[in-house]
């Protein structure tokens, strides 16, 4: 995967395994890297297929194919794509706001963005309860108008929106902020109206990063556990997502049916990584050009 | 890959002309929607675990954390963070020095491998050890044998946090790393230091914002660290339950009150997190700004 440069094939040393470098410390450092990552992550992330194979596939098939597996999974990828397409518009709302306008209090609304990140996600998880069950002061509002949030998939996706936006705003607001001035007033002078400037001009220069910025809280969202278990409610064909089927199969001894869940989890998971980081390299190769 | 997020490095903003910007009214719309949509999805989850906390006095608030179970699962906290922090650092600086310092076979192969723990889900990296060191995983009947308590237990707690943990360090510095270059280490192996000294004394200044950066995000998700530790703790009240858990278990028995309180101390360190953060991109920002 590495590219050499010209240098290598003047040097002869294309072939070899590493480079020639002053610098020191390389088997040290790669030996350690590759142990660490070894024992922590590759093999016990293996042994979770290995477990797997020895399930048969007839079992294997018998258990992620039935009603209850199915329906959680429709449910943590459904309300996770839903609330990664809410978090394209108001992320880059947001992004939009806090890289071009100025108004009171923008540094600490700045700073904020980075909450879901950095809050513990069952405090996340208690708060958004309490705040959109039926007598909260969101969920009060939202009685009246005959919704209700907690205890169903819109609850589900309120949680994810609240730990998705963080991508989002943060991987659009570079790139909106190196959008030079001249583009958009070349598109000005060039009779476009300001809407025709967004949508034919700077709207195609951010949407791979906004693509981006939704894959990763995607991917979060899919996975996550501790902000949607309070606000779920949890009812088997209804709220119950993927990540919590496992941990009930888990608790009812169940590490067969367990690991089946994981590992189709994890194989779409892990598609949704290669997809990105292709399409990542791909928009890359085409700004190089 | 998902998990976290580059230090900024800010320009001035400019001055935009009336040419490129909105009319005042779109603006101002535009504002108004973004702030109320903030304030709803993040200004009153902070209100509501305030107020739900101190719905009982100052008395009762301090009263939570300072009962025996929430006391030893503060211990706990901080001790598997003091664990987690420190080795997650070493693997970080080996994996950055080895990939941003050389060039060889299989590098941007072995960049994916240490991003894929942001893409397991946490009840996926509690379960994958319970299948290595639980009674029914491989190495369950051999540690029974000896004694050794790795699931449900500390070990346990303190593996499954490094693994959700596993990335951070190393995501911060690598890029940081690549884009200085190597330049000044090869200086100052010509001029003739060692290995360490260049590593102490060249490469450790340039990068000590972004490693910094990489410590206080590894921390905050220790600490706060639920789904994965939540397989793997079997919540024994004073043994394997950390802050976190401790506010499930009191949510779940229907003390709203004690969890908030509970909850209100994590939600501080997730403000330190934050401030340190503003801390350090505003020196990485003058720093970078002085070498120009």
């Amino acid at each position: 995967m590495t590219r050499f440069g010209k240098n290598d094939m003047v040097n002869g040393d294309a072939l070899k395994f590493k480079r020639h470098s002053v610098i020191p410390g390389f088997d040290f450092a790669l030996g350690f890297t590759l142990t660490y990552l070894s024992l922590i992550v590759l093999i016990p992330l293996s042994l979770l297929f290995f477990k797997a194979t020895t399930l048969g596939w007839e079992h294997f098939w018998h258990t992620v194919t039935s009603a209850r597996v199915l329906a959680s999974l429709r449910l943590s990828f459904g309300a996770a794509l839903a609330s990664a397409l809410v978090n394209a518009v108001f992320g880059l709302l947001v992004a939009w706001v806090l890289i071009r306008y100025d108004f009171p209090g923008k540094k600490i609304v700045d700073a904020l963005v980075d909450l879901p990140f950095a809050l513990p996600t069952a405090v996340a998880g208690i708060a958004l309860t309490t705040l959109y069950a039926p007598h909260g002061w969101v969920g009060r509002i939202l009685a009246g108008l005959g919704i209700k949030a907690t205890f169903t998939p819109l609850g589900i996706t309120i949680a994810l929106i609240f730990i998705g936006l963080p991508f989002v705003v943060r991987t659009v607001e570079p790139i909106l902020q190196d959008l030079e001035n001249e583009i958009e007033e070349a598109a000005y002078s060039l009779g476009a109206n300001r809407w025709q400037t967004f949508y034919k001009v700077i709207f195609p220069a951010i949407l791979p990063a906004l693509l981006t910025g939704c894959a990763m809280a995607f991917s979060r969202a899919v996975g996550e556990y501790g902000s949607v278990v309070f606000i779920a409610g949890n009812m088997p064909m209804k709220t119950e997502i993927a990540p919590l089927l496992i941990m009930t199969k888990l608790e009812q001894y169940d590490y067969a049916g367990a690991t089946a869940i994981a590992v189709v989890m994890l194989v779409i998971s892990f598609m949704l990584l290669f997809a990105t980081n292709i399409f990542q390299a791909w928009t890359r190769q085409y700004e190089r050009v | 890959m998902a998990g976290a997020i580059g230090l900024r490095n800010e320009a001035k903003n400019l001055g935009r002309r009336a040419a490129v910007t909105e009319p005042p009214f779109v603006r101002a719309i535009l504002i108004t929607a973004a702030l109320v949509f903030l304030a709803v999805f993040l200004m009153l989850p902070i209100f509501v675990v305030l107020v739900s906390a101190l719905t009982k006095g100052v008395q009762f608030y301090f009263q939570a954390f300072t009962e025996p179970a929430a006391v030893a699962a503060l211990k706990l906290t901080l001790l598997v963070a003091a664990i987690t922090v420190p080795l997650n650092v070493l693997f970080g600086l080996a994996a950055a020095w080895s990939i941003a310092k050389f060039d060889f076979m299989g590098k941007k192969f072995l960049t994916t491998l240490i991003d894929l723990p942001f893409s397991v889900s946490p009840v996926i990296s509690g379960l994958i050890y319970v299948l290595v060191f639980g009674a029914q995983g491989v190495l369950g009947p051999w540690l029974q044998a000896h004694d050794i308590r790795i699931i449900f237990a500390v070990p346990g707690i303190v593996l499954a946090t490094i693994f959700v943990t596993f990335p951070f360090v190393a995501r911060e510095l690598i890029p940081l790393m690549q884009a200085q270059g190597n330049e000044e280490e090869n200086a100052a192996i010509i001029l003739g230091a060692n290995g360490w000294q260049t590593f102490w004394r060249v490469t450790l200044p340039n990068i000590k914002w972004g490693l910094l950066y990489g410590v206080i995000l590894c921390n905050a998700r220790a600490m706060g660290e639920f789904g994965a530790v939540s397989v793997v703790s079997g919540h024994i009240r004073g043994l394997t339950n950390t802050l976190p858990l401790h506010v499930e278990i009191l949510y779940n028995e229907y003390s709203f009150t004690a969890a908030f309180a509970v909850s209100s101390l994590l939600m501080m360190l997730a403000f330190v997190t934050l401030a340190l953060k503003h801390f350090i991109e505003w020196h990485h920002l003058r720093e970078s700004l002085a070498n120009h």
